[in-house]
């Protein structure tokens, strides 16, 4: 037994890592940042895109007649009022659409860029149709959808564990790194006998290791909270993670090869990463953007990393089938890795 | 094989090596230069096994570049470095086991504890000291559980002291160890550096502290824009000035140096900042001469005094530049 500890004691590798753990654990707020706030965040948007029923929407008329056909409708609420203070009202967005009777027609106010507006527009001008004697040409019938997987809640959830392997993994790294050198410690470092790959590798070892804790709280909390869907195999999604973690770290060394103060470095790891907050998909699809930036937002890690567990969680998908953005995780992982290597600066 | 050997000296104080002829520290023709200055320009040096070897002179002299070369840590753009009869080159993976190193201004991470510290840097080294045996040394026992963030500037020099012991080195490089410290945190850490040296371990710092380098050791080199300006003991760079006293006056007027240097045991004479000086090998005949002469001139003192030569002494009267100043 002491003879194990003693060993343990005296590798320098676990050493390092432990050092390591233990400056993570001293800082109150590296702890919050890195496992309370994903929670808060989740549960912020689960309430937020909670699925309730669908709302009403507020809708104006300038005659009681019109006002009364437009109440017919479970979708809106109408009232009546003249054609200035229904203006007003759409203007400080009271209401979405305005109703103006003009002699026998009806003219519709409304912004057609908001896309409850145009469902307003839609409503309203089947209520006042239907009230006027029109009658469906093709019988319809609604079945109505709030199943699992499907909700938004489903949808953020891989977003955001893919924001949180991106972010411990850069800042951690960047962070640490370069305060180690602003404090001349990497130069004692390198002053001394300790071999340099495990400095390196310590700060791997202890990231996969609050990596498993990190990525158990949150998604378990997922689960049970939420009942998030998990459909594909879980050691897939763990090997994702990994991977995923791997990769945001190499980026995280590179960012932090050279940067000789906290300011730079801060400076650089937000201009890593603020692209891929916006444009990675997180709080809503990558696809939305344009085409012709589609290729570059499909090159980034994070856009790759979130493909992979949505695919995984979502919509059950195996490694093969996510070869690509794995190809491209492993890509970022192996390329910024043999660059800071080449320039990283001990001193 | 090798490994068992290397392990079974763990235990002594002081590996047996030391013992070998040669020296710890060979520079030969020694060159760098950055960008806007040259650092070092032509530095030959020997230090003896045991010896403590002190690099003097003021900031910007060249002594951290200097040190640093030695240390493996800056790669000199000419010249030879040996140690321990290892070069960086072909060895550096054997002298960084076997010699210990003080950097200026390394602040180890606030949240670890002194232990922790040492524990870490003990894991680097094949053999050493035990990390209790180097807090010992370092006098660090109270503070053994504090976080580093709470220790005051004095302890935390000494910690950095542990780390470069825990490896029990050869050739220890100490790169100003008293900068910045409140006398008796400098006092105390002299008295550290005593008991290493009486160990027989070889140490070599720089300081631009005279005191500090007449107090620890046996050998100075009083370095200046990258040069090795004088090499000695320091009883033996003292007596080089001439005088083993130092008068020094202030008068109302204005007096012919030549006056001064006419009078029997007067060395040298200068004047800095409206203070003459003069270096006097025999103060009790010199003195009273150099008060009729100032008097048979009508000039009035208002500033008398005499110490005995030092250092700092001989830096003045290489340069013309008092150390301090720059």
């Amino acid at each position: 037994m002491s003879n194990l500890e003693s060993s343990y004691d005296t590798s320098s590798l676990f050493q390092l890592t432990v050092t390591r753990f233990r400056l993570f654990l001293r800082e109150p707020e590296a702890i919050f940042w890195t496992f309370v706030f994903p929670i808060i965040l989740a549960v912020g948007l689960g309430l937020a895109f909670r699925n309730r029923p669908a709302d009403v929407l507020q809708v104006g008329a300038t005659s009681a007649h019109l006002t009364q056909a437009l109440n017919s409708d479970k979708g809106l609420t109408a009232s009546t009022m003249d054609e200035a203070s229904g203006g007003k009202a759409l203007d400080t967005g009271a209401i979405l659409l305005l109703a103006i009777q003009k002699g026998d027609s009806v003219v519709y106010r409304y912004d057609d860029t908001n896309p409850d507006a145009r469902t307003a527009r839609l409503l309203a001008d089947h209520a006042i149709q239907s009230s006027a004697g029109r009658h469906e040409a093709v019988r319809a019938e609604n079945l109505l959808v709030h199943e699992k997987g499907s909700r938004y809640i489903d949808f953020v959830v891989p977003g955001l564990l893919g924001m949180n392997l991106m972010g411990p993994a850069i800042w951690g790294l960047g962070f640490a790194i370069v305060e180690a050198r602003q404090k001349k410690l990497l130069k004692r470092l390198v002053a001394s006998p300790m071999p340099k790959w495990q400095f390196l590798a310590s700060f791997i070892l202890s990231r996969l290791v609050m990596l498993s804790v990190e990525v158990v709280v949150f998604l378990g909390f997922a689960a049970l909270a939420f009942g998030v869907p998990f459909r594909g195999s879980l050691w897939q999604l763990a090997f994702l993670c990994v991977l995923i973690s791997l990769s945001f770290s190499a980026l995280g060394l590179l960012t932090a090869s050279r940067a000789k103060t906290m300011e730079a470095a801060n400076g650089l790891m937000n201009l890593v990463m603020l692209p891929m907050w916006i444009l990675s998909g997180v709080f809503f699809s990558a696809t939305r953007f344009p085409a012709i930036i589609q290729p570059f937002v499909r090159a980034l890690p994070l856009t790759a990393a979130i493909d992979t567990l949505r695919g995984n969680m979502l919509q059950g998908m195996n490694l093969g089938q996510l070869i690509t953005p794995i190809a491209i995780l492993l890509a970022w992982l192996v390329i910024p890795f043999a660059i800071s290597l080449k320039i990283f600066r001990w001193r | 094989m090798a490994d068992t050997l290397i392990r079974s000296n763990a235990t002594a104080p002081l590996a047996s090596v030391t013992q070998n002829a040669g020296p710890s520290l060979l520079l030969r023709g020694l060159r760098k230069a950055y960008v806007d200055v040259v650092a070092v320009d032509g530095i030959d040096l020997e230090v003896a096994r045991g010896e403590c070897f002190g690099l003097l002179g003021p900031n910007g002299a060249g002594k951290t570049t200097t040190i640093e070369i030695c240390e493996g840590l800056t790669e000199p753009d000419s010249g030879t470095v040996e140690l321990l009869g290892l070069n960086w080159r072909t060895g550096a993976a054997e002298l960084r086991q076997r010699i210990g190193v003080q950097l200026q201004e390394t602040q180890f991470p606030d949240k670890s504890t002194v232990s922790e510290t040492l524990r870490l840097f003990r894991s680097f080294f094949h053999r050493g000291i035990s990390v209790d045996e180097s807090i010992k040394t370092a006098q660090l026992e109270e503070k053994r559980n504090s976080r580093i963030g709470g220790l005051s500037g004095g302890q935390k020099q000494r910690l950095a002291m542990a780390c470069a012991l825990v490896g029990d080195p050869e050739l220890l490089f100490l790169d100003e160890p008293t900068t910045g410290l409140d006398p008796q945190a400098r006092r105390h850490l002299w008295d550290l550096v005593d008991e290493l040296k009486k160990a027989g371990r070889t140490i070599i710092l720089t300081t631009h502290y005279m005191d500090e380098a007449e107090r620890l050791c046996d050998r100075v080199a009083i370095m200046d824009h990258g040069k090795i300006i004088a090499l000695g003991t320091p009883q033996q760079l003292i007596a080089s000035i001439g005088g083993e006293h130092i008068v020094e006056f202030a008068i109302s007027g204005e007096i012919d140096p030549a006056l001064l240097t006419a009078i029997p045991g007067i060395q040298s004479h200068r004047v800095d900042a409206g203070l003459h000086q003069l270096s006097v090998s025999h103060l009790h005949t010199a003195v009273p001469q150099i008060f009729a002469a100032l008097t048979a001139q009508e000039l009035h003192l208002s500033e008398f005094r005499t110490h005995s030569a030092t250092l700092e002494d001989v830096f003045v009267g290489l340069t013309g530049r008092n150390l301090r100043d720059e």
